[in-house]
Parts: C-alpha cells; sequence; structure tokens
C-alpha cells in the first residue's frame, strides 16, 4: 500500500522502478500537491539518459495505432517505454475522456512498458507541465524511451518540438488537400514524418507530395538532418521497424553535430517558461483574486489599460512568490 | 480562467468492459456524464482481461476503477479484480460496479469488498454524485 507515502519516500521507489510509485506521483504532480515539489526536484537528478520522442498528428491520422506498434519494435529490441498519451480536455467542465488505451490494450501487462493518460487542462492550451513532469518521472523511473503522444491542433505540436528530443509527425493519406501539409505548418516541426495507413492507394500521393515539399526546404550542408518520410501501415504491420531505425539514426546525428546541446537549452527554456507561466497564472487566479477583479473593473472601464493592469498585479506578486517559494 | 482552478483534485475514473461482453452504449453515456462533470475518465475498449485492467488502473492511478458487465459473469470477475489489486499492493483503489446485476448478488458483492454498485437504470446525475462521494469518504491519498 502506497497511500499517505511521503513523496520523498516514493521517489527512492521511482529510482527502482517500481510502477506504482511512479504513477502516484504522477498524480501528484497533477494535482500539485506541494508536498511533491522537493522529491520531483531531487528525482530531476536522475532524468535526462531516456530519449524522448514526441508524436503528433491531426486527429484520425493513427498516433495511438502507431504508438502501440512502434513500442513492439522497442521492445523486440530489448528497451522499455514509457508512453505519456495527452487527449484534450472539454473547455467547459475541464473533464476529458481519456481513449488513447482502446488502440493500446494489448501493450498492458508488460512490466516494459508505462502508458499514463493525461487531459490539456489547466494550460493556455499546448503541452501542459505536468505531463513533462510525467516525463521526467518515467526517465528517472529507467525507461529507455519515453514518447509523448499529443493532438497535433494549434499550440501542441510547437509544444512538442520543444519538449521532446525527436519530433515525428504522422500524416494521414486523403486528410485535406495538396497544400495542407504547408498550410499546417507541420512540415518545419517535424524531424521525421509518417505516413499512415501505407496499404491505401492514396498513401504514395501523399509520400511524393512530402518529399517534394521536404526537398525544396533543404539547405545544402554536411552534417543537415534529412528530414525522412516512413510510410507505415497498421494493417500490414509494416513499416514500424523502419520507423525505430530512423528515429535512432536521428538520436545518432544529434550526437554527432552537437545539435544535442540546443535542443537541451531549448527544452529548459521550454520548461523554466512553462513553470513560471504557471506561477503567474494560479497567483492571478487564485491568490490574488480580488486584486484581480479590482483591476480588471478598472480596464473595463477604460481607467486603465490592460498592461499597466498586468504590471500592477506582477508587482503585487513579487513579494508574494519570494515568501512561498 | 475559470478553469484554471481546478487542475488541483480532479477525479480520475477508469471505465472498464472485462471479457466478452460487446455492450458498451451504457459505459460511453457514463464516461460522457463524468466527464461533463469535470472528472477525467480513461476508457479501456472492450473484451479486456481482468489482469489487463487491473495494471491499466494501477499505472494510471485511478481514485475510481469501474467495471460494466452487462454478460452475468460479474460473480466471477469482480472477484478476481479484487484479488489482482490486493496482490499488486492497490487495494486502496475504489471499486464500482454497473451494469445487469441480482439483487442478491449486490449484496454478496458488496460484502466481497466492491463499494458501489449502480444498476443499469440510475441515473447520470447519481453516478456523478456517487462517485464524488466515495473519492470524498475515501480522503487523500
Amino acid at each position: 500500500m502506497i497511500s499517505r507515502t511521503s513523496s520523498m519516500k516514493l521517489a527512492e521507489r521511482v529510482r527502482e522502478g517500481h510502477l506504482r510509485a511512479i504513477a502516484r506521483l504522477i498524480t501528484r504532480v497533477e494535482s500539485r500537491d506541494p508536498e511533491v515539489r522537493q522529491a520531483m526536484a531531487e528525482l530531476y537528478k536522475s532524468t535526462g539518459r531516456a530519449h524522448v520522442v514526441g508524436i503528433t498528428g491531426v486527429p484520425g491520422a493513427g498516433k495511438s495505432t502507431l504508438v502501440a506498434e512502434l513500442v513492439q519494435e522497442y521492445r523486440a529490441s530489448g528497451r522499455t517505454v514509457g508512453i505519456v498519451a495527452i487527449d484534450p480536455s472539454s473547455p467547459f467542465s475541464g473533464g476529458a475522456i481519456l481513449g488513447d488505451r482502446i488502440r493500446m490494450g494489448e501493450l498492458v501487462s508488460d512490466p516494459g512498458v508505462f502508458i499514463r493518460s493525461m487531459s490539456t487542462r489547466g494550460t493556455l492550451g499546448g503541452l501542459a507541465r505536468p505531463a513533462l513532469e510525467a516525463v521526467d518521472l518515467l526517465d528517472a523511473g529507467g525507461f529507455d524511451v519515453v514518447l509523448i503522444e499529443t493532438v497535433g491542433v494549434g499550440q501542441d505540436e510547437v509544444d512538442i518540438v520543444r519538449a521532446a528530443h525527436t519530433t515525428v509527425v504522422v500524416n494521414a493519406p486523403g486528410l485535406g488537400d495538396d497544400v495542407q501539409a504547408i498550410k499546417a505548418g507541420v512540415l518545419e516541426i517535424a524531424d521525421i514524418h509518417v505516413v499512415s495507413k501505407a496499404d491505401r492507394p492514396d498513401s504514395n500521393k501523399t509520400i511524393q507530395e512530402l518529399k517534394v515539399m521536404l526537398a525544396m526546404s533543404l539547405e545544402p550542408g554536411k552534417d543537415i538532418w534529412r528530414v525522412p518520410v516512413v510510410p507505415t501501415s497498421s494493417e500490414k504491420h509494416s513499416g514500424f521497424g523502419e520507423l525505430m531505425s530512423a528515429i535512432d539514426r536521428h538520436a545518432v546525428h544529434l550526437e554527432h553535430s552537437g545539435e544535442i546541446t540546443e535542443r537541451r537549452r531549448q527544452i529548459a527554456l521550454t520548461r523554466v517558461v512553462k513553470v513560471a507561466e504557471e506561477i503567474v497564472r494560479d497567483n492571478f487566479v487564485r491568490d490574488s483574486r480580488s486584486q484581480t477583479e479590482e483591476l480588471l473593473k478598472m480596464v473595463t472601464q477604460r481607467e486603465m489599460d490592460p498592461h499597466g493592469a498586468a504590471v500592477t498585479l506582477l508587482k503585487a506578486m513579487k513579494e508574494k512568490i519570494h515568501e512561498a517559494h | 480562467m475559470q478553469n484554471n482552478d481546478n487542475s488541483a483534485n480532479v477525479i480520475r475514473v477508469m471505465l472498464a468492459k472485462i471479457g466478452l461482453d460487446g455492450h458498451d452504449r451504457g459505459i460511453k453515456v457514463v464516461a460522457r456524464a463524468l466527464r461533463d462533470a469535470g472528472m477525467d475518465v480513461v476508457y479501456t475498449g472492450l473484451h479486456r482481461t481482468p489482469e489487463e485492467v487491473v495494471d491499466a488502473a494501477i499505472q494510471e492511478d485511478v481514485d475510481i476503477l469501474g467495471i460494466s458487465l452487462l454478460s452475468g459473469a460479474h460473480m466471477h470477475i469482480f472477484p478476481k479484480v479484487l484479488e489482482l489489486l490486493k496482490a499488486k499492493e492497490a487495494d486502496d483503489m475504489i471499486v464500482a460496479g454497473g451494469g445487469v446485476i441480482p439483487d442478491d448478488d449486490v449484496e454478496e458483492l458488496y460484502q466481497m469488498g466492491v463499494h458501489k454498485i449502480l444498476l443499469q437504470d440510475t441515473p447520470p446525475q447519481e453516478v456523478i454524485d456517487s462517485f464524488r462521494q466515495l473519492v470524498a469518504d475515501r480522503g487523500a491519498r
């Protein structure tokens, strides 16, 4: 039983790869339990070993199915995999239905695979801070690879690039017109493009279009990563080994080219900014509600401009944060 | 911004279908109702084994594991689930059942350690209220 066990105690068990301890600490991180902070600070020292892969793409592109297949490849190669699967929460109730497990059913009951579903709740859109801390926990828990699966709408796809070492964009044939790839902006963010459902006759067209677009954006140079287009088919169970190899090649490329240093810096920046944003938002919404309301009224009545109100709130906050953190 | 506050203490529920039971209309209605009440609902899909469901519930660290059974196999499946939770030191998880279950069995299931049985004609609001109550009664974990 781990109920009411201190987070510091659980942190020790996370390092031993204890799945229940990982699961419970993710819960505490998600519920913003202040008691968990010290344990997370301690565990952060044990992170940085896992290769973090972001998987994004429009709804229905086949991300969950791809993850299920990819995980089997990793398992066959002897590596353990942690998965953070993110689904959007309702903007009205804040609740969410997390259905990624439906397609990942057969993966559980393998201790080398850990799946956690999370909702986007409480973020400005995009990858939530708790999701990134869940990645830390899986990393500290000894998982070799951590996959973050997220819906590629709006901010998420930019966020995932700033949180992962390798970003995989899943494209499905027949979704949208010829220029959809450029319009959606997914071209630039991918380290690897997947064309799913490659058993379908129209997949070749999608593959060719992507290749043409990628060729146009190529800069000349020796150490340039050439974004591969990998066709996969879950019908035929094909292409997933190739996808794993492409991810591995990208990891090697990051190390050899030295790009990994810049990626790590980018990830650190994202993480720090996200936490800072959260602290500010919490403060505005929860801790200084009366003052916020007062200022909102002044802004509404044109007695103060939004910038002035924001600066006033931040100044008032400065002292309090100093005390609280 | 009004949704920012409720990040804390969101109730997490797993809804599961175990065994040869293809009736998922009810469980999907419940999933939607719980979501609309602000809960995070993990749905397993059909035809899971008790082992798969218990392992998944542990990884998801849900407050409540809700199992819907319309196949008549409840007296076989609930003991199995409770036994697995105990073996994996996860018997602090709240277990709820729903579906078509005869009255005599309901009593026996409660004695076995199932926390709540909600039969097929339970209104969604009652499911929401009883789930909130179960989590409140359990307290911090």
